[in-house]
């Protein structure tokens, strides 16, 4: 799993069977510390919770259909959990 | 699996069901001379490890399931061991 930053939402006008009602998102890999790190990607949302400028934690490849029920379904990025506190020990060195 | 280490913790109160009691880690990848590079992910601790820590990380998704044993866990890296020492030969 990596970090990542929702920097937005999408709504789509037409989605695969078994995608209908799961949020898409906009989100922004970041390292540890925040910094962007490559290029924004489209994720659904497996917690179907998260919003703009929340730090989450995503997955990629066939895991992350396994976030969706039902999981067959064409997915490769997808938001598994909000991230309430992060704890980075090197940061302040 | 990849050298890496442990940088810190995270904590997610609203996430996948199947993320309930994991602890998760943030790890950075280690480079040939094992110094971090700069990429870094966040795996479930199956190792009991804390920060600064160098640890292997299992990046598969089947390897993972069978590791935390659920079938439809949305889960790719997993940390599985704790280094003592690396021998480099460069």
């Amino acid at each position: 799993m990596k970090l990542g930053r929702v920097i937005g939402t999408l709504v789509p006008a037409i989605v695969y069977d078994g995608l209908g009602g799961v949020p898409l998102l906009w989100v922004q890999p970041t390292d540890s510390l925040g910094r962007d790190r490559g290029a924004p990607m489209v994720c659904a949302d497996g917690t179907r919770m998260a919003g703009p400028g929340e730090t989450v934690y995503w997955e990629a490849s066939r895991e992350a259909a396994l976030t969706l029920d039902p999981s067959y379904v064409p997915v490769d990025h997808a938001v598994v959990g909000i991230v309430d506190t992060l704890r980075d020990d090197e940061e302040t060195t | 699996m990849i050298l890496g280490r442990v940088r810190g913790c995270l904590t997610s109160t609203i996430h996948h069901p199947a993320m309930d009691g994991r602890r998760l880690l943030v790890v950075e990848r280690l480079g040939p001379d094992g110094e971090p590079l700069d990429d870094s992910l966040i795996a479930v601790d199956l190792a009991g490890t804390g920060a600064g820590e160098t640890v292997i990380v299992l990046d598969e998704g089947n390897g993972a399931r069978q590791l935390l044993g659920e079938a439809d866990l949305p889960v790719r890296s997993v940390v599985v061991g704790v280094v003592d020492e690396i021998d480099s030969a460069l």
